[in-house]
């Protein structure tokens, strides 16, 4: 009997990914557990592993193929002395179209908070028919709108009157509903912007420019950190901290780390290292304000899973998360980055690892950056954007000293997280960053 | 009584209440049901239901009297038998009264006989009711609970509205009637006044009238059916006085005396000044308002507003757990309103993809002869509101299934945004306008424009053809003109 070989779902929210290698050709005896394909995705390269055993009867879906649906059938494997070339496409299940849940936020949000990117998926790019009223067709071409750039918040994701309404009125991603200030289903839809793709191309002389296409990255993070900036009311808290200490400790702890047989260290502690130590239990000590809001209730987190932004050559950015970090050793932390960052630039990371966390850090220090303020990534309540450590002039005891200051710049979800609780979490973070023998308790 | 802690429980087991309580099941939450007086509400049991099972009566009462004009002859002539035609529209309202009882058995909701006080958030006591029986009623269906206090994670207040009572002209069940006491007469009044002409009032002037008693209707607006696009409501007014109803409009009862088995209005016009008019008895329909009291909405802070409990879009009231839908959740005072209100605050309560109904979507219909049956904006709205609009025009009598019918009688009206092609309103008149209104309600649901009205195919011969018709007038491509 054959076996067909679906697109898997590398992730909950996963509807598509690009097929982009297969390791075996037609004809290959195929042992379990023998990598069939790599998959790209949006957030990363993964590895189809083969669960039956047999002769890679036929590929379907060939190298190269992109946006290949969850569970479309791409490769068949016959079994052992089954005719190879008999082998037809047998009883394949249906693909499964973009109907189910968007690319949203990880799946921590209960079905309440995620009623509108949940019940409505984006209409699909590359070609796909857009599914629209007549009247918001008529509407939208009448105004110059792009379609494929809308989101509906009709029956079955259809763009309907309000959407296009809405777009036309400059990019305003809410469709309120009219009568009211109903708080559960506004639906915060990717906006549509005011100029479309062929009026922005206008703007520049022909010929003047290259046209990169986005790669799932660089869609992704365009979609979720607008939705973040118009979903989200942020506010900021900015600290400065004296960090000579926590330096100071560093230099002990890292001339400390056990050398290997050539002398190399097996750890190297960084000052983000210990910063990502500091929000954790800063998290621990002001447990309101390790929080997502959800619209029907507050979730509040037993752990806190601290997201790191690493920047991945190329421009791309990705944030892998270090769970229980208040529980890690700083040791614990610095190896966990270095895994993480190599596997992240080679887009190994597995979704699980960049899914979900109840707060981040964003360090741009090592650019020169004074301090900066960073959005807020769906579901985190918070986010840390760590400026470099610079000596500064500063007032001890009502005269001028000098220190090696640091400006963290807290993040916070207003929705969760209130002024006071958001300065009460900084100020605790600030408390450990100076006093830095906390973090090794 | 029961320990269980409910999903939702619904107060009130009227349209809004019990579909609610219908869809509540279906989606798997465990649902309690509390009515005290008749399952169905007002809707099933004292309003559109039975009053529709009389006015059919009245139809077929009207077409023996033309039964001539078909070629058929009745030996003597047809009376009515008023015991029986009462008879009929309460048979009618207790076979769906036990509908409803059935479905919620089928569905798995538990209902509970009684009159419900919410005590606190979460909890609601029922006792015996506080209001007065009005028969006849339906004896109380089998196996519901009994009082107790009972607790939910959400309730649902759906309590539905009775007639709003001018000062000076209370009902008294005896000379001055509401909708209850209209809907079962003992005898055939021969003279009637009927003080309001929304839709309510409207019917039963229209159903009294055929039915040969002497109507008068009075009305403070200057317009009839004031809810109604002005020319629907002039072509209305007209057909109205042919049929011997007197209107007095711009008019305004300031009082009455009471006589031994009639009664005498005081009536004051624009002008100011004053007649007097005497019927058997008076019908006052000037609206209804929201059945607020006795909820204990007031010690729990929920706001309400000139009788209404005030809600956003989808249900929700300033109190969360405490929500509210249909009439007592202001208007329109329309079952299909309630029902559809029911329906989305379940939904958004399941974390569904809600939005608030859109209150121009909703259709409205007066089964009086003629009928009305409207959707949208009127012309004048329209205008108001800034549109630039194309309208489009259609009379009964260049229809040739309104002409074979014997309906020559009525007009369809379409109103378009210019612009863009939107249907803004949709009005009609005439023979059967009630159960065609709805394929203009699909059409603005979709979000049609004219172009894809006009490449619908409407059968023939049909009445519907005239709502195609009415869009080509409106874009100057009439045919049957």
């Amino acid at each position: 009997m054959s076996v067909n070989v679906l697109m898997p779902a590398l992730s909950p929210t996963m509807e598509k990914g690009n097929l982009s290698k297969w390791l075996k050709k037609e004809g290959d005896t195929i042992k379990s557990g023998d990598v069939l394909a790599e998959i790209e995705t949006d957030k990363a390269t993964m590895e189809v592993e083969a669960v039956d055993e047999g002769i890679l009867a036929k590929i379907v879906v060939p190298a190269g193929s992109n946006d290949v649906p969850v569970n479309q059938l791409i490769a068949i494997i016959a079994a052992e002395g089954e005719d190879v070339s008999k082998v037809g496409t047998g009883s394949a299940p249906v693909a499964a179209a973009a109907a189910a849940a968007a690319p949203a936020a990880a799946t921590l949000a209960p079905a309440a908070a995620a009623p509108v990117a949940a019940a409505h998926a984006p209409q699909t790019v590359s070609g796909s028919k857009v599914f629209a009223s007549p009247l918001a067709k008529r509407i939208a071409k009448d105004g110059g709108l792009d379609l494929s750039r809308v989101t509906g918040s009709g029956p079955h994701g259809r763009i309907v009157e309000r959407d296009v309404r809405a777009a036309l009125a400059g990019g305003v991603s809410a469709p309120a509903p009219k009568a009211s200030a109903a708080p559960v289903a506004a639906p915060a839809a990717a906006p549509a912007p005011a100029i479309s793709d062929d009026q922005t191309r206008k703007l520049f002389t022909p010929g003047s420019f290259d046209e990169i296409p986005h790669d799932g990255m660089r869609k992704t993070i365009a979609r979720r950190l607008t939705e973040a900036r118009q979903t989200v009311p942020q506010f900021y808290l900015t600290m400065d901290c004296e960090i000579d200490a926590l330096l100071k400790l560093r230099e002990q702890i890292n001339a400390s780390a056990p050398k290997d047989k050539e002398g190399k260290v097996s750890w190297k502690v960084s000052v983000n290292d210990m910063v990502i130590k500091a929000l954790a239990l800063a998290l621990v000590r002001v447990p309101d304000a390790n929080v997502t809001w959800t619209e029907t209730a507050m979730l509040k987190h037993h752990h806190a899973d601290v997201g790191v932004a690493v920047a991945l050559p190329g421009n791309g950015l990705i944030t892998p998360i270090i769970r229980h970090a208040d529980t890690v050793t700083l040791s614990g932390i610095a190896l966990a980055m270095k895994d993480f960052a190599a596997r992240a630039k080679s887009r190994k990371l597995k979704p699980e690892e960049y899914q979900g966390g109840t707060t981040a850090v964003s360090n741009l220090g090592m650019f020169g950056i004074k301090d900066f303020t960073a959005v807020i990534n769906p579901p985190h309540s918070t986010i840390l954007a760590v400026g470099a450590g610079e000596q500064r002039p500063v007032v001890k005891n009502g005269a001028l000293a000098i220190a090696t200051v640091m400006s963290v710049t807290l993040s916070c979800d207003h929705r969760a997280v209130d002024g006071a609780l958001g300065a009460e979490l900084i100020a605790a973070i600030k408390v450990l960053i100076e006093n830095p023998m906390s973090l090794l308790v | 009584m029961s320990d269980a802690v409910y999903d939702v429980l619904i107060i009130g087991g009227g349209p809004g209440g019990y579909v609610s309580a219908i869809r509540s099941a279906q989606l798997g939450f465990k649902t309690a049901l509390v009515e005290r007086e008749h399952l169905g509400g007002i809707c099933l049991n004292w309003g559109c239901i039975p009053t529709k099972a009389l006015l059919r009566s009245a139809e077929i009462f009207h077409f023996a009297n033309h039964a001539k004009d078909y070629g058929l002859t009745l030996n003597g002539s047809m009376s009515v038998n008023v015991a029986d035609v009462v008879k009929r529209s309460r048979g009618v309202s207790q076979q769906l009264n036990g509908g409803v009882a059935f479905l919620m058995k089928k569905n798995k909701v538990d209902v509970i006989w009684g009159e419900a006080k919410i005590t606190k958030v979460g909890e609601v006591s029922v006792g015996k009711s506080t209001k007065p029986v009005v028969e006849p009623q339906n004896p109380i269906p089998k196996g519901v609970l009994g009082d107790g206090v009972y607790k939910a994670k959400h309730i649902i207040v759906a309590t539905g509205a009775r007639p709003r009572v001018l000062p000076g002209i209370e009902p008294d069940k005896n000379l001055i009637w509401t909708y209850f006491e209209a809907m079962v007469p003992k005898t055939m009044p021969k003279s009637l006044i009927v003080m309001g002409s929304g839709a309510i009032g409207i019917e039963f002037a229209s159903f009294y009238r055929t039915m040969g008693a002497d109507v008068t209707v009075v009305e403070v607006m200057n317009q009839i059916l004031p809810v109604e696009d002005a020319e629907i409501a002039a072509l209305a007014r007209k057909s109205f006085e042919k049929q011997g109803i007197k209107i007095l409009s711009g008019a305004k009862v300031l009082g009455v005396k009471k006589g031994v088995d009639s009664v005498t209005a005081t009536i004051q016009d624009e002008k100011g000044a004053t007649t007097e008019i005497t019927a058997d008895r008076l019908i006052s329909a000037v609206g209804v308002v929201g059945n607020i009291e006795n909820l204990g909405l007031e010690a729990l802070g929920v706001k309400t507003d000139r009788g209404c409990v005030v809600t956003d879009g989808l249900g929700h009231t300033n109190i969360a757990g405490i929500y509210a839908i249909g009439d007592v959740a202001g208007p329109p005072m329309l079952a299909h309103k309630a029902e559809h209100e029911g329906v989305i605050c379940i939904e958004g309560i399941k974390g569904l993809h809600v939005h608030p109904m859109d209150k121009l979507k909703i259709p409205g219909c007066t089964y009086c002869h003629p009928q009305v049956a409207s959707v949208g904006l009127t012309e004048a709205k329209a205008k108001e509101q800034g549109y630039t609009t194309k309208v489009g025009r259609f009379s009964f009598i260049g229809n040739g299934k309104a002409i074979a019918l014997g309906e020559p009688e009525g007009m369809v009206k379409t109103l378009f945004d210019a612009k863009t092609g939107k249907l803004l309103g949709a009005h009609m008149i005439g023979a059967e306008v009630t159960e065609l209104i709805q394929g203009y309600v699909v059409a603005m649901t979709l979000e049609t424009t004219e172009e894809d009205l006009i490449h619908t195919v409407f059968p023939h011969p049909t009445l519907s053809e005239m709502m195609h018709e009415s869009v080509l007038d409106a874009y100057g491509r009439v045919i049957h003109v």
